[in-house]
Formats: C-alpha cells, structure tokens, sequence
C-alpha cells in the first residue's frame, strides 16, 4: 500500500499543529463557536450527543496492521474502547474530548492517518472497491488512481469552502462495490474500442433527502486527464453550485436543475483550458502504481488438498466460506471478510482487542493489510486457501465470523438517535433486534441476498433510499416512526427503491421486516432474489402483506 | 486602517466608494453597478481605480475591462462562501490580472493560506486586531499537492 515520503508526512504534521493551534484559540475564546465549526469539520470532528465524535478517515479503505493496531490502542486510552465503520469506509470514535483532539491527531499522523476533510462542505474521502487489485473482472487496479485523488483533494485551496460535501468513489470492474452512480462524481475504469485505458466519468449522484442516480458526464477520460477534469468539474460546482439553501447545495440538484448537457458544456469548456497545464505524467503515475504492485504470491498454493477436505467435514466452515470469502485472482488465494455483523451487536462496531487480534490475524495470513468495506466489513484480502480453516477458527474465537455476509443480517445501519446529533429516530438497537428476529443462519442462506439500509434520519448516512429494503427513521410530534422502501440498489444497476406506504411505528418495524420476509418467500420464483422478486412484481404485494390487519 | 499585504502589514491607502457616494480623489474601488453605469466618467479619474467584485458578479464580463483596475477587490459574505477561491486564479491563471487581489468581508486567519495559494495577495481583515498573529497563517503548510497561483508546478512534478 502507499507510504508518505517527505512531503506527504510534512503535510499531516502541519495540519496537526495546524489545528492544535486552531483548538487553542477556540478553547481561548480567539475563535467562536461559528468560526471554529467548519475547521474542526474539515478534521473530522463533530459535536454530538454526548460528546464529540471523531472521524478518521481510512484513504480508498486501505489499512496496515501497524494502522489498525494504533487504532486500538487510540480508542482504548482516548474514547471507550471501541470504534464504528462507517459506509464510506472511515471510522469514528464517539468520546474523544474535545481537548485531546489534537493529541489524537499526532499520534495518527506517526502512523500515517488524519482526519483531514471526512466532515465538512469539502471534498472527502475517497472510495473504492474492498477487492481492488485482487479481482479478476477489474480492468485495472483503481488504489493508484485513488491515491492520486487523494493527494489532489487534500488541502485543495481553490475547493476548500464548496456550497456542500464532495464525495468520489472509482471502480475498476463493471461491479460496483462502491456505489459509485450514488456519489458526486463516480469513476469507473473502462477499455475505449483502442483498448486504452480510461475512466467513466457520472456526475450527481447522491442520497440524503432527494436521491438521485449519478448521470454520464464523459464515456471516455485519457487517464493522464483524470486530475484536470476533475479540477474542472469542481470549479464549475464551486461556481454554480447552490449557496442559499443547504437542502440544495449538493451538485446532485445543479445538475438537475442545469440538465447534464449544460453542465456538460461548462465542464468541457473549463477542462479545455487546464487540460495541458494539469496533465498526469508517466513518470508520476508509475511512481504510485509502484506501491501497489502484485507481491509475490505463493504459486504453490492452489497445489493445497487440505481445503477441500476441510470444507468437506465442517458443514459450518463451508457456510463461512460460501458466504464470507470471495474469489482471488490468483489460484490458491481468496479474500476473506471479517464480519462486523454479529447478531444482536450495533453493525460496523468493533472492540480494540478485536482490531488488536485483526491486526495479528491480517500479519499472519494477509500480508500485513486490513481493507474496510462499503458494508462496514472488513477484509483480509490475501489469504491461501491452506489457512483459511485456521483463521476462520480464530475469527469465529473473536465473534468476528457471522456467516451472514450480503444476507438480510448484514445490515447498514447509521448510528442513529444513541450517538448521532442529526437523528430523528433510533436505528441500532432496531437493527439488532432485526438481527435477533433472523438468527436462524440457514434461513438466512435460503433467503439469499438481501440487503437492509436503516437510517436515522432523512440524512440518509446509511443509504437507506437503495437498500432492497430501506428503513428510515422519522420523527413525527416526537415520536419516533419507520418509512420503508423497497427495490432500491447501489450497484450496477443502481436504483431508487419505492415508498412501500405510511410509516410503520416503531415497535411494529422488526414484524414489517418479517411480513415483507414472508411475502417475498411466497411470491419468489425458484432462485429469485428479494430485488429481482420486487422489480417483477412491484410494492403492492408487500404492501398489502405488510398493511393487513394482523 | 491597515491591511496584510504581500505578508506585511500595512496601511490601506484605498478608499471604498458606496454607489451613491461622491467621487474623491485618489484611490477609490466601485462597485460593479457603478463601473458599468459611469465608467465613462471613472475612465477620466486620476486617482487608482478598483473594482469590488461578489460571488454573483460575472466575472468573465468584466475581463476586457481589467487592464483599467490596478486592484480587485473580492467580498466573502462569509468565510464559508467559497466562489472567490475561484475567482481569483481565474483572474491570474487565465485572464493574467497582475495588480492587486484582495479578500474584504468575513476575512480570518484560518483561511488566509488557502487564500494566498489561489493568488489573493492582500487581506482587510474582519477583525483588524488579529492582524500580526494572522501572519503566521502564510506559513501553515510549507508545500501543496496542487498547481496552485504561488505554485504552479504541482507537487507530482517536482517530487
């Protein structure tokens, strides 16, 4: 993975004194409340419920060991010993103090983190697909192309104050695994009809209150172009983008009300006059792709026998390898995820003996990297087939190895009202009880690929709009109620789901997940998914199902 | 009153005509209402001229007109009101404006750096107290990753 050289770690190490001086100003009464807020955002930190709640940012969602164990080790001295994943693969802590921030702040930067821009009206992390560089469908590896995203968005001084959050995510296969037509600008990587090499360019994506799926800007980007017309479609948002209501500042609705083709316009005429001044050189890009070469994979590892035999004689080890591991590129290899998914546990939670014991289990079987997941998971994404028994064993020790990946109990779920200072309504303690209703794992493997979103509030944090069932918590004279959604998808084939009725009080939403679940079950045909199922058929069965009078 | 200019502080010696206010002598900026309804008259003053410009104001029409300013003048309703970063490297990168760009309204230390990067080289600050520790802010970061207007080869060409 990437390592800072001289520059990189100089510029974390002076957004740390940076804002440790700013703190001390704030703290001083020199800064007040208005004037401090948008900087402390700018490094991922917001003012909560019960105190701050710190955002980390995890860069594409890739982490070392030595990383993860100073995670632990934060969270265990500086907050309660645990930290959330978040959808758009950072983690926060929900009790730093405010006063230790910037300590924080130093000893991540001796490992190569910070926070720098994962909050604020600035462009954020980026994201990307957890099995970058180890699946086989990718046209190329998007890490490198991510990395130099990162560095291009990182402290940006012309893009630093933009009418709204900016989020890109970049792809490399025709799966999405990043929702990327769901982001303000989304990258795919695509072959022209030469068999270059370039990037899919969809622009105005976004959830929160008004989703919209992201429209083709561009077909086909020389990649040497990336950072030039992305400098050009930020500088036509930081223009056009609007200031007056926040509700509309997204560039999800300049589009909209523009139309594509006008942006289109604005943006290619922009890029024209940057294109030459901004282009990539090789020498550049060869310099980041060198940090994310192949390393030397055992070519003797599909030559293993044991792993059959092994998956032959424990029925509960070939679950966890039908549900929890994904292919490898390379024969012999695969990619195993670390559930942060048990039943009855706040989904995308993890204790620092956990991250210690990652950390350990990632050195010993994964060359030393942990990948965070869209789906608040984690991943050890190089482990030979021969040890996968062996680490599926210590995971399952750690409760780490919930057979449930892409099932109905991997939910997505915000942090809703126990932590979050936006929420209208509670969602983990829901979204446990969900997991509780649905313990029964061969159900859960019957019932295929299913896949709950459950927010909050309209904020959409956890991307309830393309749930295949979304839920999201509103509040009506202070009472808490769930609007449900069906059909909706982040990936490919992104779509919106549809309002299934009324919203459903709050201790009738565990029962409207099993009448949907029951519904679906009784309208399936053999082998189809809960999607394909509501995309035939439409809400209306469900709905009549869940609207009965039981 | 005094400003930061070119990273020192110093004393303004520009005057910020209101559209109904008399024309004096001297360096005066207008607004771009006035310039367009009277520039026939502000063309003859002898004084400096400037012209304040808003996030709302067209920028690209007031470009054949930017060899008569010797200072620009570009208003932050809020800090957090970020069309300006942009207008000023226009005006360097593209439009090759040479004189003096200032950020006036609700200027703070925290984002002089920024300010300075996009080519902004003279700051009215919100709080005039401030103006000797905002000097520091020039120096928060010693390098950036981008092409910036202090830095125009970015970072990739020069590690």
């Amino acid at each position: 993975m990437y390592q800072y050289d001289k520059y990189d770690q100089m510029m974390v190490d002076q957004r740390v004194a940076q804002f440790r001086d700013q703190t001390r100003r704030y703290l001083a009464g020199e800064l007040t409340e208005d004037q401090f807020r948008p900087l402390r955002l700018a490094n991922g930190l917001y003012i909560q419920i019960h105190a701050p709640m710190l955002r980390i940012a995890v860069p594409y969602g890739m982490m070392s060991s030595t990383q993860v164990r100073k995670i632990a080790d934060i969270a265990r001295r500086y907050d309660k010993g645990f930290v959330h994943f978040t959808t758009r693969t950072n983690f926060q802590m929900n009790w730093p103090k405010l006063e230790d921030v910037p300590e924080i702040l130093a000893e991540l930067a001796t490992v190569q983190m910070h926070a720098i821009q994962t909050s604020g009206n600035d462009i954020r992390n980026t994201t990307t697909d957890q099995f970058a560089g180890i699946n086989a469908e990718e046209i190329e590896d998007p890490r490198p192309w991510a990395e130099i995203i990162r560095q291009w968005s990182t402290f940006h001084p012309e893009f630093a104050y933009l009418p709204r959050k900016f989020k890109i995510a970049i792809i490399g296969s025709e799966t999405d695994r990043a929702a990327t037509k769901l982001h303000d600008i989304g990258l795919k990587l695509v072959k022209n009809h030469d068999g270059d090499v370039g990037f899919e360019v969809m622009v105005g994506g976004g959830l929160g209150r008004t989703p919209i799926i992201g429209e083709q800007i561009r077909p086909f980007l020389e990649k040497e172009d990336l950072l030039s017309y992305l400098e050009a479609i930020l500088r036509v948002y930081n223009r056009l983008g609007r200031r007056d209501n926040k509700y509309k500042a997204r560039i999800k609705i300049t589009v909209r009300e523009h139309g594509i083709n006008h942006i289109r316009e604005l943006v290619e005429a922009e890029w024209v006059q940057i294109r030459e001044q901004l282009r990539l050189d090789e020498k550049e890009i060869d310099r980041v792709k060198a940090f994310f070469t192949e390393p030397d994979y055992d070519a003797s590892a599909a030559q293993d026998k044991s792993f059959e035999q092994q998956l032959a004689d424990d029925e509960q080890f070939a679950h966890w390898v039908r549900q929890n591991t994904f292919d490898h590129k390379v024969s012999g290899y695969r990619a195993a995820y670390v559930s942060l998914k048990k039943h009855g546990q706040p989904p995308g939670d993890i204790t620092s003996e956990q991250l210690e014991i990652v950390a350990d289990l990632a050195d010993e079987f994964s060359l030393g990297e942990i990948r965070a997941t869209h789906t608040q998971n984690l991943v050890l994404a190089d482990v030979k087939q021969a040890e996968l028994y062996a680490l599926w064993q210590r995971l399952r020790d750690h409760d780490l190895a919930t057979a449930n990946v892409n099932t109905l109990t991997d939910i997505i779920c915000c942090p809703g009202l126990d932590y979050c200072g936006l929420a209208n309504a509670t969602s983990i303690p829901l979204s446990k009880q969900i997991t509780e209703r649905f313990d029964d794992m061969d159900y859960l493997y019957d019932l295929g690929d299913i896949k709950i979103k459950f927010s909050g509030c309209m904020n959409g944090c956890a991307h309830q709009s393309v749930g295949h069932i979304g839920i999201l918590g509103v509040d009506k004279k202070g009472e808490e109620w769930y609007q449900f959604t069906l059909g909706g998808s982040s990936e490919a084939d992104a779509s919106i789901g549809q309002r299934l009725g009324k919203a459903i009080p709050k201790d009738e939403v565990v029962d409207t997940v099993s009448h949907l679940i029951d519904a679906y079950v009784e309208l399936r045909h053999e082998d189809e998914s809960f999607l394909a199922t509501v995309r035939r058929l439409g809400v209306d069965p469900f709905k009549e199902r869940v609207y009965a009078d039981h | 009153m005094q400003i930061i200019k070119d990273r020192e502080i110093v004393e303004d010696n520009w005057q910020h005509l209101d559209d109904d206010a008399e024309l004096v002598a001297g360096n005066v900026t207008v607004s771009l209402t006035r310039w367009q309804e009277q520039h026939e008259i502000l063309e003859q003053h002898q004084g400096g001229l400037g012209l304040r410009l808003s996030g709302d104001d067209p920028l690209e029409e007031v470009v054949p007109d930017l060899a008569r300013f010797s200072l620009i003048v570009l208003i932050f309703p809020q800090f957090t009101d970020g069309r300006c970063y942009s207008f000023a490297r226009l005006l360097r990168d593209r439009y090759d404006f040479k004189g003096e760009i200032r950020a006036q309204g609700d200027v703070l230390q925290d984002q002089l750096f920024y300010m300075s990067q996009c080519g902004i080289n003279s700051f009215e600050l919100a709080n005039p107290n401030r103006l000797t520790s905002a000097l520091s802010a020039f120096d928060d970061f010693t390098e950036s990753y981008q092409s910036t207007v202090l830095r125009p080869e970015p970072l990739y060409r020069r590690r």
